[in-house]
């Protein structure tokens, strides 16, 4: 490189920053949502030809142009919502769960269980309780499990969980041998189709409303809880550093495990919600990758419960409106996949400017 | 840097409002277009009945259709190509039909029902074997609105008016490409490449339940009706669609000795394997001379086109569709691809318009009781001597397994001799 290169100053200069206005960040966020809305909308025009206007209306007419969409919406959000709630706890003690879709799926499994099993012996509001006790301990189960190795042995949680993950979609396949309708066809299908036992009922004439208030309780439970009690504290003390929390007598090994059965039980809970409360059906793609995408929402909150219902209710707006889109269009439904994953490039990208501030450099300010 | 990023904000924008006013202009013409996404030119039993009938009234018409899979799938394909023919024979518009991809077999398919239902098509249709129970749910809210359902089984025993299920005598052109098959392993034994008794068959099979049974049952039936010593192997990959894991087991079984192959799974990953060892292949679903130029033989094909039409035309004349629907060669419902005349043995055209022929006129039944055993003794006897095969009685009568008769699914299941399950 010659002499006059070394002395150039870079054009472009990136630096943390000290801190951020609450303003100028929401600014940032809402030019990336602009813009990732633009390149959304200039992604299909380019597959389909159309004008992005028609495109836009097509996708709020998918998400909530019909009464029933509009619940199929709320209902996405709601298990979107509560399995980044259940993240919360775990995250902000610096644990990286990314194991909620095997919670989920062992919660899913609990539930179909006892729905096929229990179904035709009690009355349904008994049998639901134990479905929310039985879900949530299989997910408690499969979270204390990488806990404790980490909390005796150190090992690696995000590895850990993350291989969980595949064990938990085994012993779905293995219980759908035993449960599959009619028998080889792979598949479960309804349970207790006939009876609905087992199935969330309408509350206040909402089909969805047994959802909605299940999640929402648990989202305001864990908001206390983290906000204002004791354990909530000690979470957010092992989070900034395990040494300070030792320091201050705060028992580590015990904090980890407690934190991720809240976690791990509030994801199995995920799984009720799904298997009870919406679909009445276990497989492999009962999770469906939700697990991954609430990590997002849970971060990009900031583990702020009205944040995470807003993130989750612009993903799952974008998502159900992208579906409409595909079958207008002619499209299939990878487009609701091309959606999403702009939409979470600009989002998550934003943070960085969030975090870091870019400067350009013109020649005014001189060369040293 | 405000400045910069409120820059690229309008010139995206800027360039979003001139892209999208200048494609309005063709709007009606490019996006009505692509809507019908497989090309309507290669059905051709559609010729006929180009002109809509007279006395129904087609305007009011509007069809749902919930595919598993879309058009990259031979199986969707096929259904696709069966609506764009009913669209055709019936002269609907393309906005009268709504068709939903990839739909899962969860909750996705009762939304795909109840918003198809909601958007007030007159009749759905899904094409997925685990879509049914989804489509019953449906069917119970909706009674306004006709369910049809391929592949399914319970229709019927639902007592659920508006449910239907339909499915074809697929196993008839199964027969026929067993046929084709068998004729190859005679040229190959003629030639003195194999002997007789090495004239094994692989199957590639997506799970054990009796829709794969009858299908490779009726398969090896037509091999044997030709080459009586053929004996066949079948693996599954506990999918419907999984490439690789075909291609994996199209690969054990000719390293195990099969010398044809043949599969009841969606994708080409068996006719890949075959076209890379040179064994001759029998595909499904779509011709597969594009994956396997030099192996394919032919592909036991269905054609939904017959039945759309009929079920969307029995609601414009307001007559009920049949609960079970299941037809073969005679309905023009089944077929096989063209002949690859590069692989298949000499004669084979000739043959196989013969079993077409007997298959259409009901001389041949492809379930002839006469032409194979289970458990060494023939099936009428394990009927009346075995209790495990009690529940068969029902099926069988006149000589020959009553298939698709009872109910249009597939019923027959049971493993007959000569043929080997390999379980891993």
């Amino acid at each position: 490189m010659s002499k006059e290169g070394a002395n150039k100053e870079v054009f472009l200069r990136m630096s943390k920053r000290d801190s951020i206005s609450r303003t100028k960040a929401w600014t940032i966020r809402l030019i990336a949502i602009a813009l990732s809305l633009i390149v959304c909308a200039l992604v299909i025009v380019f597959i389909t030809n159309d004008n992005p206007i028609q495109v836009y209306l097509g996708i709020i007419d998918g998400a909530i142009g019909k009464k029933r969409r509009m619940w199929v919406t709320i209902r996405e959000i709601m298990t979107l919502l509560i399995i980044a709630v259940g993240l919360t706890p775990a995250f902000k003690m610096r644990f990286w769960n990314i194991g909620a879709e095997g919670q989920i799926l062992m919660g899913g499994a609990a539930t179909a269980a006892v729905m096929i099993y229990f179904g035709n012996s009690m009355p349904n509001w008994l049998l639901l309780l134990i479905i929310f006790a039985a879900s949530s301990i299989a997910g408690m189960l499969w979270g204390v499990l990488p806990a404790v190795f980490k909390a005796y042995y150190n090992t690696n949680e995000t590895l850990f969980t993350l291989m969980l993950n595949y064990v938990a979609m085994q012993i779905v396949t293995f219980c759908i041998v035993f449960w599959e309708n009619p028998t080889g066809s792979n598949t479960v299908g309804i349970i207790n189709g006939a009876t609905r036992k087992g199935w969330f009922q309408e509350i206040f004439g909402m089909q969805y409303g047994l959802n909605i208030i299940v999640v929402l309780i648990m989202t305001v439970g864990v908001y206390l809880y983290m906000r204002h009690s004791k354990q909530g504290y000690e979470i957010a003390v092992v989070g900034e550093s395990q040494n300070t929390a030792k320091y201050a007598g705060i028992n580590v090994k015990k904090v980890i495990i407690r934190t991720m059965m809240i976690s791990g039980g509030i994801c199995g809970l995920a799984g009720s919600i799904i298997v009870s409360g919406a679909s009445h059906t276990i497989s492999t793609s009962t999770a469906d990758g939700r697990g991954f995408t609430a990590i997002i929402v849970a971060w990009m909150s900031k583990f702020n419960p009205i944040a995470m219902l807003a993130v989750s209710a612009f993903l799952v707006f974008m998502q159900q409106g992208s579906i409409q889109i595909a079958s207008q269009y002619g499209l299939n439904e990878n487009a609701s996949d091309i959606i999403t994953g702009v939409l979470l490039f600009f989002l998550i990208g934003c943070e960085f400017f969030i975090n870091y501030k870019v400067e350009f450099r013109g020649n005014k300010k001189g060369v040293q | 840097m405000k400045k910069v990023v409120s820059l690229l904000l309008l010139m995206a924008m800027a360039m979003t409002l001139v892209v999208g006013c200048g494609k309005t202009n063709n709007k009606n013409t490019a996006g009505n277009a692509t809507e019908p996404t497989q090309a309507a030119t290669d059905t051709p039993a559609a010729t006929e009945e180009t002109t809509p009938e007279a006395g129904g009234d087609v305007s009011g018409i509007k069809v749902g259709v919930i595919y598993i899979g879309d058009e990259n799938e031979g199986y969707t394909a096929a259904h696709m190509a069966g609506i764009d023919e009913m669209i055709a024979a019936l002269g609907l518009s393309a906005d009268q039909v709504i068709e939903k991809t990839t739909i899962g077999e969860d909750e996705a398919a009762y939304d795909a029902a109840v918003d198809l239902a909601d958007q007030g098509c007159n009749i759905i249709f899904a094409n997925s074997f685990g879509h049914e129970t989804y489509m019953m749910q449906a069917a119970a809210e909706f009674p306004e609105v006709q369910f049809c359902h391929a592949t399914g089984y319970q229709a019927k025993s639902s007592g659920l008016p508006n449910m239907h299920n339909y499915f074809t005598a697929v196993y008839e052109s199964r027969y026929v490409s067993g046929v084709v098959a068998g004729l190859k392993l005679n040229e190959m034994i003629e030639k003195g490449d194999i002997t007789a008794d090495q004239a094994k068959m692989g199957y590639v099979g997506a799970f054990p339940y009796a829709e794969v049974v009858s299908g490779y049952t009726a398969f090896y039936l037509g091999a044997k009706s030709v080459c009586p010593s053929v004996t066949m192997e079948v693996q599954y990959t506990n999918s419907w669609a999984d490439m690789a894991a075909e291609n994996e087991v199209a690969k054990s079984l000719i390293a195990n000795g099969a010398k044809v192959i043949s599969q009841h799974a969606d994708t080409t990953g068996a006719p890949t394997a075959c076209e890379e060892a040179g064994v001759p292949v029998v595909g499904y679903n779509v011709d597969m001379t594009s994956v396997a130029p030099n192996t394919a033989l032919t592909s036991a094909t269905i054609n939904w086109g017959p039945y759309y039409t009929y079920a969307v035309k029995s609601i414009i004349d307001g007559t009920p569709i049949a609960t079970d629907w299941c037809q073969g060669f005679a309905d023009g419902a089944v077929g096989t691809s063209p002949l690859n005349e590069k692989a298949v043995a000499a004669g084979t055209a000739e043959k196989v318009a013969e079993v077409e022929a007997a298959l259409k006129d009901g001389s041949l039944k492809v379930f002839d009781t006469s032409t194979f055993t289970v458990q060494n003794s023939k099936l009428e006897d394990l009927i009346t001597s075995n209790a495990d095969f009690a529940k068969f009685s029902a099926y069988v009568s006149d000589g020959y397994f009553h298939e698709s008769e009872v109910i249009s699914a597939p019923a027959f299941e049971l493993r007959i001799d000569g043929i080997t399950e390999l379980t891993k």
